[in-house]
């Protein structure tokens, strides 16, 4: 690594450069004996007041960027803010050594650790690219024994990792785990008979394997403090007694997402045990067996209604449709509701939605057509988050939403901060027309599933509608654009994206003039991701000034070259360069690069690098 | 068995189970552009101009990771769609049969096991099937009803799409049947 120049320049969330000297020295006092009173004690320098006091109101800052910035005043308030600072994130799990992190912040009670790159989870990185959670665990192991909180995303996770943790941190009282591999149910067993104190344990998107393991039998006998449970991607059957029984002796419970092994009847049971709910996730919400002829159906309608405090619904995995009314009861108050694994279409939406009018989260599949969107217009006009799914995520599908669904959300739902449309065919009227009745907007996410499509209607490209959605939504910080698109988007979202901090790109533009636009255009960008576009070493060059500011870079099937590559490499000693390869053929050769991944880092390459990774 | 064989390749052939409009059998002349038409033309020129590399030959090639849905998600509606009841069990009608029969198509494969089986049910002949020439030979025509309540030959299109489009079967006979077989 070369001098703190260039280290200086880097700025942002997780890790700041190194001040020079030795963040853990104890600041010099000099020992005064005081007139007067016990020969012991020493008033203390004018210096350690200032830092006594200094941290007793560091206490307060809470933000990391606040904090980020009153460790930059001086080395006093750098190491004050380092003893005081409890709650870490680190937002690239290789931008910075595990031991750096527990050399300098000693004090800490929660950290965040993220992973791979977003576009893993389209298998666009190959298996065992790294994000290994040990390095990590072992060095906290030994420095944060009384960690109480652990948030992983997109790490890679082992079983003996989750035995080693839930054995090396007796008080965690929160372990999440959001797109994370590696472990199964035998790791949860783990955490579930050691972590005595946990009250939050949440599994989302993730790839659990099926060890057989009876983890849910493995919590210990007496009234936990479990708060909120989730377990809805766990891809196992459970011991439903020993999950009834769980739930019995859980007065504090708030949230349970139940995975697809859960019937509706087995639901009913556990909704009557707890009806101070606030978050459900329903499970396959079927009967999973054929229910006998003469059974008499559970009043599932009767334990929606006794779950009073309920605001948020999520699961309907398996949904048959008719049971659908039984939630009718607590459309009302829900402020949250997930259908997006419910294959439902318009009319079945519609007696559910009708009564939503506290709506502000919806997540729903494309199966209710424009239809169904229109009825949520019509009775959402809370809604600030907008989901929807393709059923069929094929590009040649036939597409039962629309612009005209999207035209309806937006002249219905003002407040809608953040949307996310999966669609086959859109006009870039629709997109200009949502960008001026939602302004509020900060994530905008439009994927029109068909390559390079136009506008459907004009046929033109759809620069305009993401212009628009630049120019006039002025908080947006998080964008994905589709569809056909010329360099002329790109200009438009370098000359209005000022506060884009994350841009997904895919399947655009047409030069490196498209790539340069953004680089110099967009000066809070954090997060690029770019796949198959024509962009090249010279837009890559573009960014040279930007790069130490910004997360990650992720560029695939471009038109970088290794040399490209090597040349950053080169200039900016302070990235980690990864070019990663695919398997080919042996005729097969390409002059470009099939991934180019690279992001900032303190503590230079990486050492668990597989060999499909070169780092320049 | 030739002809088994040659039904077979028609099947791999993408070529040959493209969707488009006209009767089976007719010449592959440009569409207009219609509702029933599982793709709208004008997208399909567009993307084929704009750039040939990326244009795919066959309509069913599909990128790795796009569009950009999560595996989980694509596995769970997968898995909802394979046992989505609507298009599985389906009424088989013969005409001049007194009653008719029901079959779950999800036990079957493919074509082949679904003629065989039918052959089998309502002892009957039903031959092999040929782009060009449907049934032609045979007495009987295999027909289905599919999502949007039109009568169609069972086995024009890929097997995936007809279990779920299929809504009930009907074994047309006699001058009917001749008439479907060689349009």
């Amino acid at each position: 690594m070369s001098g703190s120049d260039n280290r200086s320049e880097m700025s942002e969330d997780e890790e700041l450069p190194d001040l020079g000297g030795d963040a853990t020295h104890s600041s010099n006092s000099t020992a005064v004996s005081g007139g007067g009173g016990d020969q012991n004690y020493v008033s203390p320098s004018p210096d350690q007041v200032l830092e006594n006091v200094l941290e007793n109101v560091l206490c307060f800052l809470t933000s990391r960027r606040d904090r980020n910035a009153a460790s930059l005043v001086c080395k006093s308030w750098y190491r004050a803010e380092a003893l005081t600072r409890s709650e870490l994130f680190i937002g690239n799990c290789y931008s910075v050594s595990p031991r750096r992190v527990t050399n300098r912040f000693r004090l800490v009670k929660a950290i965040a650790i993220k992973g791979k790159p977003r576009f893993s989870d389209f298998s666009l990185l190959p298996p065992d690219w790294g994000a290994h959670f040990g390095p990590w665990l072992s060095a906290m192991a030994r420095s944060y024994r009384a960690l109480e909180k652990l948030y992983l995303k997109r790490m890679s996770v082992t079983d003996e990792d989750l035995a080693i943790a839930a054995h090396s941190f007796p008080i965690l009282k929160e372990l999440v785990m959001v797109c994370c591999e590696g472990f199964g149910t035998s790791g949860l067993a783990s955490v579930a008979s050691e972590c005595r104190q946990i009250r939050v344990l949440e599994l989302m998107d993730s790839d659990i394997g099926d060890d057989e393991e009876d983890w849910i039998s493995c919590f210990p006998d007496n009234v936990t403090c479990l708060e909120s449970f989730i377990f809805d991607c766990v891809e196992a059957p459970i011991n439903f007694e020993a999950l009834e029984q769980l739930v019995a002796r859980s007065p504090s419970l708030k949230k349970l997402r139940l995975n697809c092994y859960i019937s509706i009847g087995q639901l009913y049971r556990l909704m009557i045990r707890a009806p101070q709910l606030t978050h459900l996730g329903t499970g396959s919400f079927s009967p999973l067996e054929i229910v006998a002829q003469g059974e008499q159906e559970l009043n599932y309608f009767s334990a929606f209604a006794a779950c009073k405090s309920l605001i948020c619904l999520s699961g309907f995995r398996e949904i048959i449709p008719d049971y659908l009314s039984a939630i009718y009861p607590v459309c009302g108050n829900l402020t949250s509701l997930n259908l997006s694994y419910a294959n439902i279409n318009a009319e079945q939406l519609k007696p559910v939605i009708c009564q939503c009018h506290k709506l502000q989260t919806f997540w729903v599949l494309d199966s209710v057509s424009d239809e169904g969107l229109q009825a949520v217009s019509a009775a959402c006009k809370d809604l600030r988050e907008l989901r929807v799914f393709p059923v069929q995520a094929l590009e040649d599908a036939e597409g039962p939403v629309s612009e005209v669904g999207l035209l309806a959300i937006s002249e219905g739902c003002r407040k809608l901060q953040s949307i996310l449309y999966f669609c086959q065919r859109m006009t870039n009227a629709a997109v200009v027309a949502m960008s001026k009745n939602c302004p509020d907007l900060v994530v905008f996410r439009l994927c029109i599933m068909g390559r390079h499509r136009p506008d459907h209607i004009t046929g033109e490209p759809m620069d305009e509608g993401f212009g628009a959605i630049v120019k006039n939504c002025k908080k947006l910080t998080r964008l994905a654009v589709s569809g056909l698109l010329t360099d002329r988007a790109f200009s438009y979202i370098g000359q209005y994206g000022k506060l884009l901090r994350t841009l997904s790109v895919a399947f655009a533009g047409n030069t490196d003039l498209g790539l340069k636009y953004l680089l110099e255009g967009c000066p809070k960008l954090q997060k690029l991701e770019i796949r198959d576009s024509p962009f090249g070493d010279s837009a890559l060059f573009a960014g040279l000034q930007h790069y130490y500011n910004m997360r990650f870079l992720w560029m695939s099937s471009c038109k970088v070259t290794r040399l490209g590559c090597e040349e950053i490499a080169r200039q900016l000693p302070g990235l980690v360069v990864e070019v990663i390869t695919r398997d080919r053929e042996e005729n097969e050769t390409s002059e470009y690069v099939d991934t180019l991944y690279m992001y900032r880092s303190l503590d230079g390459p990486r050492a668990d690098a597989p060999r499909f990774v070169h780092i320049l | 068995m030739e002809r088994a064989a040659a039904y077979e390749n028609d099947l791999i052939n993408l070529k040959a189970t493209e969707l488009r409009l006209g009767l089976p059998g007719t010449d592959e002349s440009e569409k207009q552009s219609s509702r029933n038409n599982k793709r709208s033309s004008s997208e399909m020129d567009n993307s084929c101009e704009k750039d040939e590399q990326e244009c795919a030959p066959a309509p069913k090639a599909q990128v790795v990771g796009w569009p950009p849905v999560r595996s989980y998600r694509k596995n769970v509606l997968h898995q909802k769609n394979e046992s989505d009841l609507s298009g599985m069990f389906v009424k088989v009608s013969m005409d001049g049969a007194p009653y008719l029969r029901k079959i779950d198509l999800k036990v079957y494969k493919n074509y082949q096991d679904l003629l065989k089986a039918l052959e089998n049910m309502f002892k009957c002949s039903i031959g092999v099937y040929s782009e060009r020439e449907g049934y032609n030979g045979s007495e009987f025509a295999p027909t289905y009803e599919d999502k949007d309540g039109d009568w169609m030959l069972v086995g024009d299109v890929p097997w995936d799409m007809f279990i779920t489009s299929c809504k009930r079967l009907r074994i047309m006979k006699g001058s009917e049947a001749k008439g479907l077989g060689c349009l």
